[in-house]
């Protein structure tokens, strides 16, 4: 892309094209400001118009002028209120400063776009090169008798609000005035009544709808606002017109409504809207419409040297009326007119509006109310306080937000809202912590005695210190306190805080990204160098991928889950990669003892298995029998090397209650016995069970089959769940958690037959297998994919990977060999012996069916 | 058994009765002891009872420098014994391990 250098532009041996701005409110001083930062100064010679007698000022603190004026004006005959230096944006020494000639009080009246010059109300003519309109817009004025005491004149004690002249007009005629009418409820009538108020006048509102500031606010919001200002005494008329404003010896005296009834007030300010300033664009031949038209890069339609900017543009059908878009288009049109990215162009703008009525903290930005069918939309109001919010989400991102009484989450709203970023799963989160301490404002402002890790005791105190102390990422303070290495439900809240102490994210740990934390790849990178270097068993991934090929001892248990994974027929099994528990095949108990669970698939046993597992209980002296929450038997604190006994004397498979692998299958009674039962979830539970049984993944996989909606089995918080539905349909659900973290499920698909719920299943399970990072149980996964992605993937197969799935899938399932069968013998020298010797086993009391200790 | 120097020091059987990159707990006089043998080499006693809740450091996964308790996680240095996983636990004693000759022999003295 080549620079549309225009030679006119360049500085030419002391002759600087001429740039000619016409109006000096805030978008003119903008754009001047945007073009001196892109080297303006040195391009042109600069000649400034602005008709207001005054440098260019900030219009938003006009508000401010009027209200804070109020504390010592009251008393003041003479109060002209602010001369503050904040309200004006530039001095006119920052004029001559940069050498830009400024003629204030000048009014630009005609554009000659052959001779391309302007002239001026004063007789001069200014020749250009390029022209910048800026020219503003002014208070519409409703045409009604009594407003006007002349052609040019207001009647006394009416007001616009718009200029400096106007606000100060106001300080003038408070200090006798008691009651004021406010023609107009939009935001600008709201300031100005507000501001009134607070000079002690009485203040009554006239808005011709029911809703106030129906720009920004739908109903509902507007509705809270109303009677919070109500509440501070400010005094509504709703959906009524003002006809005439009232005149007694030349003054104003009171307004008539269209219903014929009057109000007496003293002054009368006009907030009815604004109208672009247009009349010299129409009078020099350029395209307008409810403001003068331009394309996207900021210049009139009809002249490619006249650019416009700010509320006198019309862009791509919109007329922008607040300050936000007012910034953007200045830096485009400085870019184009500088040459400094003459290929900048201006999009439009989304609107952002944040401003306090009258004390009331109002945010608005994007739709008001959803558009689509399909929008989602979030709602919460809780009118005793005055607080009303509203979120609306399309296709997953932030598109509307409304915040009354309550904007304390404005901050993240917006930046969802300006990155279309991802939002939380739980939409509601978006608009409070739910009882969590989830954002940093919070995590800072907690007394460091608050436990943050209750797993392993660790206080936000620990965590800063750990800081202080030299830590600079997350890991480091997790590692050094062992915060969120429990659990890890509170790992969330430790990022907040480690971030917060730190006073920022603090260095990005790449290791964060890693599968496992000894080799440096993530998960896709590992599995296609693993695919690619046929490695397959743990020692050989750390020889070829680790630094120095060096053996981490906290990778191997995800290793060894990936290669059985990735290798399901020829993995190298190397014991020593094993996790305990899977070495053994038994879950680890904190005396050094083992618990026992055979598989009883879908939670149905039978009196002769039942009978079995007594005796074993009995032989062995089994310490505790437990049933568990998957629906199993639980033979507790069995030492090591009894085992194998113990499993050949159940004669059952293993349960698989100890591994990061396919646990169980809670079902329900379903349609055989119970009478609410739509589908048979027994059945269906138990297929699953005997097809998924052991297959091994990223974290553990627990499942639940429900016969009718009731839901008994809990499908709804389980990794997979199914629940049967009227007309012979099982509705999935994934991604459901109620552990560490509770979390409902969503809803993959809803199926016709047993068969597909069997295999949609499989499939998702295979993804996750595949995709899910180590640990990464689903209720995380879901969310990260996105529902939408994974119905996609596994129920449409839009990436045209299902068949793959299912096969890789019943490779798994091909594979599976029962472990406590398979190691009748020792597979390792001394896999069974004792590892505390001399330590009497179990130490854990043994309890009778009473559970009193025996 | 013979004892040098006060200190116990036990020939145990041959070295192989540890699977590589394992570890396997015995008795030295009245001390437990695991074992371990890194796949990058070597021999490394500790004392066999993880300092923090008692867990059977012969159970735990090792790689050629720490064993980690399979318990809660806690890393040990297999040559030391110090803990190296933060939160306040103690160390655990480390002894002496020798391959003499395909023999395990382990003395309860510093290494």
């Amino acid at each position: 892309m080549t620079a549309l250098a225009e030679p006119e532009q360049q500085t030419d041996g002391g002759s600087r094209a001429k740039l000619v701005v016409v109006g000096n409110g805030m978008s003119g001083a903008r754009a001047l400001e945007e073009i001196l930062a892109r080297g303006g100064s040195e391009l042109f010679d600069i000649t400034v118009f602005g008709d207001e007698p005054y440098g260019n000022y900030n219009r938003i603190l006009l508000s401010e002028v009027l209200a804070n004026a109020a504390g010592e004006a009251v008393d003041n005959e003479d109060a002209d209120g602010f001369d503050d230096d904040e309200l004006f944006l530039n001095p006119v020494d920052w004029y001559t400063d940069n050498g830009i000639t400024l003629h204030a009080g000048v009014r630009i009246v005609r554009i000659d776009r052959h001779a391309k010059v302007v002239m001026g109300d004063d007789g001069s003519v200014t020749g250009y090169d390029t022209l910048v309109l800026a020219t503003g817009s002014r208070s519409f004025f409703p045409p009604m008798d009594g407003m006007w005491a002349s052609k040019t004149d207001l009647t006394p004690g009416v007001f616009g609000f718009r200029s400096l002249d106007d606000a100060n007009g106001m300080l003038e005629h408070v200090a006798d005035a008691r009651t004021a009418v406010v023609i107009g409820g939009g935001l600008l009538g709201l300031e100005a009544a507000a501001g009134l108020q607070a000079h002690g006048l009485a203040v009554h509102v006239v808005h011709p709808t029911e809703v106030l500031m129906n720009q920004q606010l739908e109903a509902s919001a507007s509705k809270v606002l109303r009677s919070k200002l109500e509440d501070m005494g400010m005094h509504m008329h709703l959906g009524v017109k003002t006809s005439e404003i009232l005149v007694t010896d030349g003054a104003v005296s009171g307004v008539r409504f269209t219903d014929g009834s009057d109000l007496d007030c003293d002054m009368v300010v006009v907030t009815a809207g604004i109208r672009p300033n247009i009349g010299l664009a129409v009078l020099s031949g350029l395209e307008t419409q409810r403001a003068i038209v331009v394309d996207d890069r900021m210049r009139s339609v009809d002249d490619d040297d006249i650019f416009v900017v700010g509320e006198c543009a019309q862009h791509r059908g919109e007329v922008y009326g607040v300050v936000g878009p007012l910034w953007e288009q200045a830096a485009v049109l400085a870019d184009v007119i500088t040459g400094a990215d003459p290929d900048a162009a201006y999009h439009g703008s989304r609107l952002t509006t944040k401003l306090k009525v009258a004390g009331v903290d109002v945010a608005q930005m994007g739709v008001k109310t959803p558009e689509r069918e399909s929008d989602e939309f979030v709602q919460f109001s809780e009118t005793g306080r005055g607080v009303y919010q509203t979120v609306i989400i399309r296709d997953g991102t932030l598109i509307g937000a409304t915040l009354v009484g309550d904007v304390s989450k404005v901050a993240a709203l917006t930046q969802a809202f300006d990155s279309r970023s991802a939002l939380p799963e739980e939409r509601v989160k978006l608009l409070f912590d739910l009882g969590s301490a989830d954002d940093s404002a919070s995590a800072a402002d907690l007394p460091d005695d608050t436990q943050i890790c209750n797993c392993n005791g660790v206080s936000k105190g620990d965590l800063v210190g750990c800081v202080h102390d030299g830590a600079e990422t997350v890991s480091a303070c997790m590692d050094a306190t062992r915060a969120g290495k429990g659990c890890g439900s509170c790992k969330g809240l430790v990022r907040e805080v480690v971030e917060a102490a730190l006073g920022g994210a603090g260095a990005e740990d790449p290791a964060d990204s890693y599968y496992v934390p000894g080799i440096p790849l993530d998960k896709p990178t590992l599995m296609q160098e693993i695919r690619a270097q046929e490695l397959k068993s743990v020692s050989a991934v750390f020889a070829a991928l680790a630094p120095e090929g060096r053996d981490d001892v906290a990778s191997k248990m995800g290793l060894t889950a990936l290669l059985r994974m990735m290798w399901p027929d020829d993995y190298v099994d190397e014991r020593d990669g094993r996790f305990i528990n899977d070495r053994v095949h038994a879950n680890i108990q904190r005396d050094g003892t083992f618990s026992v669970v055979p598989r009883m698939s879908g939670g149905v046993t039978s009196p002769d298995q039942l009978r079995r597992i007594a005796d074993v209980a009995d032989k062995h002296d089994i310490p505790m029998v437990k049933l568990t929450g998957g629906q199993r038997i639980d033979l507790l604190g069995v030492p090591k090397e009894k085992l194998q006994e113990v499993w050949a004397d159940l004669e059952m498979p293993s349960g698989w209650a100890y591994g990061k692998s396919f646990r169980t299958v809670k079902t329900c009674v379903g349609t055989d016995f119970c009478r609410f039962g739509l589908g048979d979830s027994t059945r269906l539970g138990i297929d699953i069970e005997e097809r998924f049984k052991g297959i091994e993944g990223p974290a553990k996989m627990k499942l639940a089959v429900s016969g009718c909606p009731r839901n008994c089995a809990e499908s709804m918080v389980k990794d997979v769940g199914i629940v049967a539905v009227e007309g012979g349909q099982w509705q999935i659900y994934v991604g459901g958690a109620a552990g560490a973290t509770i979390r409902k499920g969503d809803i993959l698909a809803t199926v016709d037959s047993h068969d597909a719920a069997v295999q949609l299943t499989g499939r998702f399970l295979q993804y996750y297998r595949e995709h899910a990072n180590w640990l990464e149980r689903t209720y995380d996964f879901v969310p990260r994919m996105g529902l939408d992605y994974l119905i996609g993937v596994i129920v449409d197969d839009t990436e045209g990977i299902a068949a793959e799935l299912d096969e890789r899938m019943q490779a798994a399932v091909d594979a599976y060999v029962d472990p406590w069968a398979a190691d009748q013998d020792e597979a390792t020298p001394g896999q069974f012996h004792d590892a505390l010797p001399l330590i009497p086993l179990p130490q854990v009391p043994v309890r009778s069916s009473e559970g009193a200790p025996a | 058994m013979t004892a040098s120097d006060e200190a116990v020091s036990v020939r145990l059987g041959p070295v192989d009765q540890i699977p590589v990159g394992e570890g396997r707990a015995f008795l030295v006089g009245d001390e437990p002891v695991a074992v371990f043998r890194p796949r990058s080499g070597g021999l490394y006693a500790l004392r066999a009872i993880c300092p923090h809740r008692g867990g059977p450091l012969a159970d735990g996964l090792l790689d050629g420098e720490v064993v980690m308790c399979p318990l809660h996680n806690h890393r040990f240095e297999l040559a030391s014994g110090s803990c190296v996983s933060g939160g306040d636990v103690d160390d655990v004693a480390a002894y002496s391990a020798e391959d003499d000759d395909g023999e395990l022999v382990v003395s309860l003295v510093a290494p």
